[in-house]
């Protein structure tokens, strides 16, 4: 049982050596396409043209105009004292947001009247306003001046205190979803060819002529890329901590152990539509289809699945990416263990649990 | 009485659908005979084999394979016997030894005994000096009679060879069915599908099928000796060609074939001469040379054919 096991895992793995295809889909892509998208994909937003419209003129006004371009977030484009010159300014794009201080913004600070100033933004980009929108509270709110005498404060202002993430930086979010995403997609494409290559060469037929039995085609065929996606997963990782600071605050042994179950799940997915295509070509689009969008858009690696309908949410749940993600940004980010994200570990051994019964039921059937 | 036959089939039938690929085979194959199977693409050879190598189940009827049952003792027929398919079936992508150390390992050997049938399929396949050769790199005639090594591994009693010598050129063939030859001398069971009535000629038996059904089955000599004596001819013409379309629409002419130079002629009766005659004078030739001669395989097996068409014909006439 063991013995032909393992003679199946070595004649894979002797195969997956001479196969620079899909050895450099396994190791190379998962790098390659965390250095492009790692640096691509943020809700960070930068450089963001500003223009100032200062009508109060006040040493206090000019305060308020440096913090927000020392804040390191905006590039000054225009200065002046006329108002309407907004108008055109954010018509025209040359400035995405414009900051109006208000005549009589250094009298009414630290007075029991607000301080107003008022900020105009483009929100033809809603992302990026909402964002500007966020920054702007955050700066305004350090430079507003403390009260002179207690009881003359105006209503209560919240001081945000941001945990795990103090500066926001979205790639820390971002990031293990991107290795969530980029793992599954590389594990479920590689190894759906596994099987469906066999029937293609005609080698399929011959093996099932063999005492081989399906588990142990299976589990032989399987190990050697659960080998690979572990390497090419440790290697994300760890590009993930170096070039992206995702820190790891949890344990590795519970990171190891969670990776795996996800990466599980992926290669009995991908062997399980290998049984069910008959031809390469399905094989690889069944891999895509499922597995990209899915990934994307319902694991809660960009959107945030509690904001979604319940009908989309309930689907979501057969997404193994959605218990992976919860898991990796908890040990990750967290540090926090299996007490609080035990219910997504399990998840995930149930939909590994389950594609691989499914699989090798598939291949009993055909053998 | 099991032991006496290495394969039986018992009324064995395979549908597909409304489709009967194979309908109610039932024929013996004795041990260390080989057993050629004939007939066109889509006659059901296959079908067969994958059914006795436990492949496919039957839709109906029975078959012992080894002496072990189809139906309940699959998993050990598996053990028993070798399966080279009709498409080249070993890995292109793995050394020569690689790919006998898997399959003989999917056979269940291992260590010592596991070497020794590597040492003795390198042998027989004549790659002793090419075991680290990628078989992409080898020529057809060596792939097969690699992919028949692999077969042998485990030493079954019976082998199924499904079109072994496709696509290999005459001489690898010949040295091929040499080492069949000897297999059957050594004893085992040689189960083999061919095109090829060269081959059909190298085996103790040969079955014939068509339509999913066994038109006939007997050893290639008694085959030709009960083909009806006297219908058989050999014709020399200075133009064969010409006499060729003449005689193929001729009275009494079953068929007729060009052989190089001579034409080779079955008549539907015997004796049916004067009609021939006839047609060779309306061509305008002259003094055709006519000769009895002997009936071929290839004679037996359009005779075979033809008659179970004949039947098909007729079992559709009352049915109407």
């Amino acid at each position: 049982m063991i013995r032909r096991t393992l003679a199946v895992a070595l004649k894979e793995f002797l195969q997956l050596r001479r196969d620079w295809r899909t050895l450099l889909a396994l190791l190379g892509m998962p790098v390659v396409l965390l250095l492009i998208y790692g640096f691509a994909l943020s809700f960070d937003v930068r450089h963001v043209r500003l223009a100032v419209v200062d009508l109060d003129g006040t040493r206090a006004a000019r305060e308020v105009e440096r913090a927000f371009l020392h804040s390191g977030y905006f590039d000054l484009v225009h200065r002046g004292t006329d108002l309407r010159a907004v108008d055109g300014l954010l018509d025209s794009g040359r400035a995405q947001a414009a900051l109006v201080i208000p005549a009589g913004h250094a009298a009414a600070a630290g007075t029991q009247r607000a301080a107003t100033l008022q900020l105009v933004l483009d929100g033809s980009d809603s992302q990026m306003a909402t964002t500007v929108l966020a920054y702007a509270r955050q700066i305004t709110a350090a430079v507003a001046p403390a009260p002179r005498q207690r009881g003359a404060a105006g209503p209560p202002v919240p001081r945000p205190l941001v945990w795990y993430n103090p500066d926001l930086a979205s790639s820390r979010f971002l990031v293990p979803g991107l290795v969530a995403f980029i793992l599954m997609v590389t594990t479920v494409i590689a190894t759906a060819l596994a099987v469906v290559r066999e029937k293609e060469r005609g080698t399929w037929e011959s093996l099932r002529a063999t005492p081989l039995q399906a588990l142990e085609l299976l589990v032989g065929k399987t190990l050697p890329y659960l080998v690979l996606s572990a390497a090419a997963a440790a290697g994300a990782l760890l590009l993930a901590h170096l070039l992206f600071q995702v820190p790891l605050r949890g344990s590795l042994l519970w990171l190891a152990l969670v990776t795996l179950l996800f990466l599980l799940g992926g290669l009995g997915w991908g062997v399980l539509l290998s049984t069910l295509a008959d031809t390469q070509q399905v094989a690889f689009q069944a891999a895509l289809f499922t597995t990209m969008l899915p990934t994307l858009l319902l694991s809660g690696f960009i959107f945030p699945i509690s904001s979604m309908p319940p009908l989309i949410q309930a689907i979501t749940h057969i997404v193994p990416a959605r218990y992976f993600l919860v898991a990796l940004r908890g040990i990750v980010l967290k540090g926090t263990g299996p007490e609080v994200w035990g219910a997504d570990m399990v998840g995930l051994a149930v939909f590994a649990a389950a594609v691989l019964a499914l699989a090798t039921v598939r291949t009993v059937r055909s053998l | 009485m099991r032991e006496t036959s290495a394969v039986e089939a018992r009324s064995l039938t395979r549908a597909f659908g409304a489709f009967r690929a194979v309908d109610d085979l039932s024929f013996r194959v004795a041990p260390g005979e080989v057993f050629g199977f004939l007939g066109s693409n889509g006659a059901g050879k296959t079908t067969t084999i994958r059914m006795l190598c436990g492949l496919l189940t039957p839709t109906s009827g029975s078959a012992t394979v080894a002496g072990l049952d189809l139906a309940t003792q699959a998993a050990e027929i598996k053990r028993r016997v070798g399966y080279m398919s009709q498409r080249f079936s070993l890995y292109t992508d793995l050394t020569v030894e690689e790919n006998l150390t898997f399959w003989g390992a999917a056979y269940g050997l291992h260590g010592a005994h596991l070497a020794a049938r590597r040492a003795w399929a390198l042998e027989m396949a004549e790659l002793v000096g090419r075991r680290d050769t990628l078989v992409r790199e080898l020529p057809g005639g060596l792939r097969q009679r690699l992919a028949l090594g692999a077969a042998l591994l485990h030493s079954p009693p019976i082998v199924f060879l499904d079109e072994p010598t496709g696509g290999v050129d005459p001489a690898a063939r010949r040295r091929f069915w040499d080492l069949i030859d000897a297999l059957a001398t050594a004893g085992t069971t040689v189960f083999v599908t061919t095109h090829y009535l060269d081959e059909a000629e190298r085996c103790h038996r040969v079955a014939l099928m068509h339509a999913g059904r066994l038109v006939a089955l007997d050893t290639p000599e008694r085959l030709k000796a009960e083909f009806p004596p006297g219908t058989v001819l050999e014709i020399r013409t200075p133009r064969p060609a010409l006499a060729l379309a003449a005689l193929q629409d001729a009275p009494g002419v079953a068929d007729v074939a060009l052989l190089g130079e001579t034409l080779h002629l079955v008549l539907s009766e015997p004796g049916a001469v004067a009609g021939l005659a006839a047609a060779l004078a309306g061509t305008g030739e002259g003094h055709p040379e006519i000769r009895p001669s002997l009936p071929t395989l290839e004679d037996v097996f359009i005779r075979a054919i033809a008659a179970a068409r004949g039947g098909e014909g007729g079992a559709a006439g009352v049915g109407s």
